[in-house]
């Protein structure tokens, strides 16, 4: 079956399965590795893409209820890596492994697009759908904050960033 | 016995075709250092650790496998540091696993750090020293009246300088430093080692381009699934292969043979097609009969009650006695005794197992995301009959290790099927194959009796360790040290194990053996001290405050974590002024050569919902932090991991196979769940060590033992969220 739809911007029509996913035409017939495979029940997010603006778990959404769509992945946050979102994953060292974190940048983009100012309960609303295996969960928040241009913590504590805090031996 | 030659690294230096110098290490028991002069052959190319290109950009090579312990940023650094150029002018390649060149193509054990911390220094002080000695001859002036800094050599006197791009051909001509005799900076002229240094990669994950194993693609490359048993080795009778080969976009489907070994290669299906989705589908009509062996009985309840019989009797073995604790808990003024037990756990790598390998022309090349190429190279040769030498292996990004991928099971299975078919061809697993044929954290049962004096005093300790194994040896990572604490620190201790046989597969999940008894031992020592009526915090620091002898955990360095946690987290001010429901919990552990005290506190409603409040650590991993924003990172998911663990995770056996498939059943935490962890570092005089693993263990008792403090509620069986913890 034929399938039209845009992916970040651009017009594509494929022609493939009515219920394929659209997490494996992305990846696999569009060459489009930045979107993840987790779990593919719809329980992970490794997957999220926009889907007509909307944080939606492509890997289980038959490639057919995107026709007429427009798909937004990783690839098309932005041309070259500057969404606000991106500079402040880099610059705060969001990534361990890295591999959660094309989705939670996907379901983070949804959610400001909505509410540029979100408070961390809302923060945790939105995000909660998207595991981070090596739990850098407090670093996604600062990232999230700081691309609203919210301030670090909510409370305005330093927590979670006393890394940088040296303390001198005991003497012995 | 084991003998092992040692292998000395020498430099290799060599001009680039196109100008600029060209760094490789070689490993040699006898090898000779020196320059190899022009045109370098192609090989060396690829595997050297530094590329100076007269533009003057440094290309180093990351040699380990980077799983998300920021190894590929970390590595790089040390020779950044040493060779005194910026890290703006620095760009970092993947190295492809290459015995001959790179020692320790490997991740695993928190071991990058003390085993690189002096090599890759010297490569990048040999290199500085090379770049000097090009200057100093092209000027006519000696080599010690230059310095270095930011990738230029500056000459004191004259003033003169040059950019190391510009030297980078004359230096490789010049003779290469014996590596061990290189001299290093001075820690306090460290410009990039102790600063914030951000992954490499992150620019190409936020863009999302194709980086991991499961991205990597070839022209013309076919996709596979492999059915396994579901009782781990189990052997196929029986399958309808000639159906499944007709479904669309099947291509071959196949039965693979596999030996008796849960660490080899399994009997299991091979399903091969144009497209994974498709290849995948194909499968759900695959039907196979097998034989599920003997362990198809097999259930975790049935475990249980294995132990529950085994506490009736003795200890099987004994794996240290000290004094007569028997003795001694019938003196003690007061004994307490508990049974405790942590259930299998899976590591859950947000990335499923994968790799794509290609046969031709009796040789294998191999891209796969492993922590341990040379075990992987080491199956797949043995398994299907071909020398090391056949295989190349190239390292792919890691989405995620914890351990579960220094096994090659999927390597090795994706070069079986690979020998069978044509072209390239990538295995993928389901989230559901990952997590029903991984190597669990096994499950363990301790009972425990321990007993203090009139003074409060931890004196007796009794520990009957139920385990799995067979005759005296343990599986892998179910076993315990001799020198566990408190071994060494309680006069009469003892502590025997008693063994079960199983068909299940084990192995180290982050902090493998420490992730569950750190649990139980920091556990039933809160319990001693609420006994004796002493501060948990006080009642800790008087057991680190003995002489003790032998190997283990050094107190002085353990007291230093516990004295920074209790400080930063308020633990003598702000405990008594928590409201009802509210309470502190400590705790601490020394694995992987590091030290980590942490305090939890939590709360639980009346009706028993748990919050994880905040979390301080305090770690002593030496005196050099080497990237400051990994080392906090590291810290924090490691701390969170543990919280995971503890919360909700948990396999378990039922007829000899895992129950549980995806997350929707085995709860990850997720982000409303995460508390702050502030992270505080004791810069002792220490050569540091490494992160990945040692803040993970003491995160779980520290949170068992704040929700006691919270409600009275004892948690002695993991996971957690199968307690009532509601009070009233
Ligand atoms: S892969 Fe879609 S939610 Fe996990
Ligand atoms: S960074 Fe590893 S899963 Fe999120």
């Amino acid at each position: 079956m034929k399938v039209s739809f845009t992916v970040n911007g651009e017009p594509v029509s494929v022609d493939v399965p009515p219920e394929m996913p659209l997490l494996w035409v992305l990846r696999d017939v569009l060459e489009l590795k930045g979107t993840k495979f987790g779990c593919g029940i719809a329980q992970c997010g490794a997957c999220t893409v926009h889907l007509n603006g909307n944080a939606t778990r492509s890997c289980v959404l038959p490639v057919s209820q995107a026709e007429g769509a427009e798909v937004r992945t990783v690839e098309g946050l932005s041309p070259d890596g500057t969404h606000a979102l991106q500079q402040a994953w880099k610059e705060l060292d969001v990534p361990q492994c890295g591999y959660c974190q094309a989705g939670q940048l996907m379901s983070a983009a949804a959610l400001l697009e909505r509410n540029g100012s979100p408070t961390d309960q809302e923060i945790d609303a939105a995000m909660n759908g998207n595991i981070c295996r090596c739990a850098t969960y407090l670093r996604i928040k600062q990232g999230i904050r700081a691309a609203a241009g919210l301030p670090a913590t909510e409370d305005g504590s330093m927590e979670g960033s006393a890394g940088g805090a040296a303390h001198p031996t005991p003497s012995s | 016995m084991k003998t092992t030659v040692s292998r000395r690294q020498f430099l290799r230096v060599s001009a680039l075709a196109g100008g600029g110098m060209l760094i490789a290490t070689h490993l040699d028991a006898f090898g000779i250092a020196g320059s190899l002069g022009e045109g370098a052959p192609a090989e060396e190319t690829l595997n050297a650790f530094i590329r100076i290109t007269p533009d003057g950009v440094v290309t180093i090579m990351a040699k380990n496998p980077e799983i998300g312990q920021g190894v590929k940023t970390m590595l790089p650094m040390l020779i950044a540091e040493e060779l005194d150029v910026d890290w703006t002018d620095v760009r970092v390649e993947q190295a492809s696993f290459d015995p001959d060149k790179y020692d320790g193509q490997f991740a695993g054990g928190s071991n990058a750090t003390p085993q690189a911390w002096l090599p890759m220094r010297r490569v990048g002080a040999a290199t500085r020293t090379m770049l000097v000695a090009a200057a100093a001859q092209e000027w006519d002036v000696p080599a010690a009246d230059c310095e270095t800094e930011a990738g230029v050599v500056r000459h004191r006197g004259s003033g003169r300088s040059a950019g190391y791009g510009e030297l980078a051909t004359r230096a490789a001509a010049m003779p290469a430093p014996d590596l061990d005799a290189v001299p290093l900076k001075d820690p306090a002229e460290f410009r990039i080692i102790g600063s914030r240094i951000p992954g490499v990669d992150n620019h190409a994950i936020v863009t999302g381009e194709p980086l991991f194993g499961i991205d990597f693609t070839l022209p013309g490359m076919q996709w596979a699934v492999f059915q396994k048993c579901p009782v781990f080795g189990g052997k196929v009778r029986d399958a309808n292969l000639d159906h499944v080969r007709g479904l669309p976009g099947v291509t071959h489907a196949f039965v693979v043979e596999g030996g008796d070994s849960l660490n080899g290669l399994l009997d299991g299906v091979a399903v091969v097609g144009e497209s994974w989705w498709a290849t995948n589908r194909a499968r759900r009509e695959l039907e196979v009969t097998w034989d599920e062996g003997p362990t198809a009985s097999q259930s975790s309840e049935g475990f249980a009650h294995q132990a529950a019989e085994l506490f009736e009797g003795p200890a099987g073995f004994s794996v240290r006695s000290d004094g007569a604790a028997d003795d001694a808990l019938a003196g003690a003024a007061q004994v307490v005794e508990a049974e405790y037990d942590y259930p299998f756990l899976s590591h859950a790598t947000l990335e499923p197992q994968n790799c794509t390998a290609h046969y031709r022309n009796g040789r294998l090349e191999i891209w796969a995301p492993t922590q341990t190429p040379q075990s992987g190279r080491g199956l797949v040769a043995r398994t299907l009959g071909l020398e090391p030498e056949e295989i190349t292996i190239h390292l792919q990004r890691i989405g995620g290790g914890f351990g579960r991928r220094l096994a090659n099971d999927y390597m090795v299975e994706a070069a079986r099927i690979a020998m069978e078919v044509e072209g390239p061809v990538k295995l993928l697993w389901t989230r559901e194959d990952d997590m029903r044929h991984d190597f669990y954290r096994p499950a363990g049962f301790h009972r425990l009796s321990g007993g203090v004096d009139d003074q409060g005093r931890l004196v007796a300790w009794k520990n009957h360790f139920v385990s799995f194994g067979e005759d005296e040896s343990f599986a892998s990572s179910a076993g315990v040290s001799a020198n566990e604490f408190p071994a060494r620190f309680v006069p009469d201790f003892e502590l025997g194990a008693s063994l079960i046989p199983f068909g299940i597969p084990t192995g180290a999940l982050r902090a493998p053996g420490s992730n569950g008894l750190a649990f139980v031992y920091q556990s039933f020592i809160d319990e001693l001290a609420h006994a004796a009526g002493r501060d948990p915090v006080d009642f800790r620091l008087e057991l680190l405050s003995r002489e003790v002898e032998g190997q283990g955990l050094d107190p002085e360095r353990m007291r230093g974590v516990l004295e920074l946690a209790a400080e930063v987290s308020g633990w003598h001010t702000r405990r008594g002024q928590l409201p009802r429901g509210t309470g502190m919990g400590v705790a601490f552990h020394f694995s992987h050569r590091g030290y980590f005290a942490e305090v939890v506190q939590a709360s639980v409603s009346p009706e028993g919902d748990l919050t994880v409040d905040r979390v301080w650590a305090a770690g002593d991993v030496g005196g050099q932090i080497i990237n400051e924003s990994n080392a906090e990172h590291q810290t924090q998911g490691a701390v969170l991991e543990g919280i995971s663990q503890a919360l909700g995770q948990e396999i378990t056996i039922e007829d000899g196979r895992a129950a549980q498939g995806n997350f929707n059943v085995y709860p990850l935490l997720r982000h409303a769940q995460a508390a702050p962890v502030e992270v505080h570092f004791l810069r002792s005089d220490n050569p540091p060590t490494g992160l990945g693993e040692p803040p993970l263990p003491p995160a779980i008792p520290a949170l068992t033992n704040a929700i006691f403090d919270a409600t009275g509620h004892r948690v002695r069986s993991l996971p957690i969220n199968k307690h009532d913890l509601s009070w009233s």
